[in-house]
């Protein structure tokens, strides 16, 4: 009696289409990414509004300055108290004069402050944003859909 | 002499793709966690000019300004909205009801189209819940029903007010 042995072979799914797919997810992923967010505290809850658009244009220089409850601001990472924010103004006035914004008044702020801050605290970051020349602000809230 | 020159077999070149398959898992489970629904976000500019020294003079701007005062109650909540000094909200619908007298303000002034000279002036309680104000800042700003929104108020300011409440 004759055996015939057959040739073993590895058996291999064809993987382009999920390689394809997997290729397509990262492109999605990586477009989404938003770097951005580095001055986004995520601390802070904004209030929300049905009314407030996001802003059409970017301006030419701002500062955004995330306000908690009890008091101090969140600038780039760094907590501060309102009293001590001189300086960053001082040195954002001088960057934004370097990036061709002259004019401290035309520099945006844009108050990101919790939702439950007394708004004696805005006031009073306001009121030190203007003892630096700054005077045009925005608050920022969250869009409430409909 | 005789060459003797041999052919191998003809094989199928592959690339081996696990390497590549691990290194984007690796990227696509990156982007997966690090993946953040952003929620969208919009402004309401002020317009907060710097204060001087100089006595305050009647202008045409604080002639088409409208004072609202909003009174905190307890815990920071809004207690109640005082329109012009005389007028005095403070049912739970008062937010609507102020967009209502701003309408009617605009309205008796001949001004309800969207580019409104007329100002709001907040006088704000130091512990008023940031909410809350902000509540009242889209009651006056506008209004926003089927037919989309309809402006009201653009030019937004705050009273200098300091810790009083």
């Amino acid at each position: 009696m004759k055996y015939r042995h057959k040739r073993t072979e590895i058996m291999e799914g064809d993987l382009t289409p999920m390689i394809d797919m997997t290729f397509q997810l990262i492109a999605f992923f990586m477009l989404l990414i938003n770097f951005s967010e580095v001055d986004r505290a995520e601390e802070i809850t904004l209030p929300s509004s049905v009314l407030a658009v996001p802003p059409e244009v970017r301006p030419d220089y701002q500062i955004i300055l995330n306000l908690e409850p009890a008091g101090e601001v969140i600038f780039e990472g760094q907590r501060q108290p309102i009293a001590l924010l001189n300086p960053i103004f001082r040195r954002q006035i001088t960057s934004a004069a370097r990036e061709g914004v002259a004019d401290p008044g035309e520099i945006a702020v844009i108050i990101r402050s919790h939702e439950d801050t007394p708004t004696g605290l805005v006031q009073e970051l306001i009121a030190k944003c203007q003892e630096s020349k700054l005077q045009s602000f925005s608050l920022r809230v969250k869009e409430q859909p409909n | 002499m005789l060459m003797r020159i041999q052919f191998s077999e003809a094989e199928d070149l592959k690339l081996n793709m696990t390497a590549m398959i691990d290194i984007v898992f690796q990227l696509l489970v990156f982007f997966i966690l690090t993946f953040k629904v952003v929620v969208m976000e919009g402004d309401f500019k002020i317009k907060m000019p710097l204060v001087t020294d100089a006595p305050q003079t009647m202008t045409e701007d604080m002639a088409d300004m409208i004072p609202i005062r909003l009174q905190a109650g307890v815990n920071g909540n809004i207690a109640s909205i005082i329109v012009d000094d005389n007028v005095s909200l403070s049912d739970p619908t008062m937010y609507q009801d102020l967009t209502k007298l701003i309408e009617e303000r605009l309205a008796s002034e001949g001004n309800l189209e969207s580019e409104s000279e007329t100002s709001v002036e907040f006088d704000i309680d130091y512990s008023l819940k940031y909410s809350f104000t902000v509540k009242a800042i889209d009651a006056v700003s506008g209004r926003k029903g089927p037919d989309g929104v309809k402006k009201l108020i653009k030019k937004i300011q705050f009273k200098d007010n300091k810790k009083n409440g």
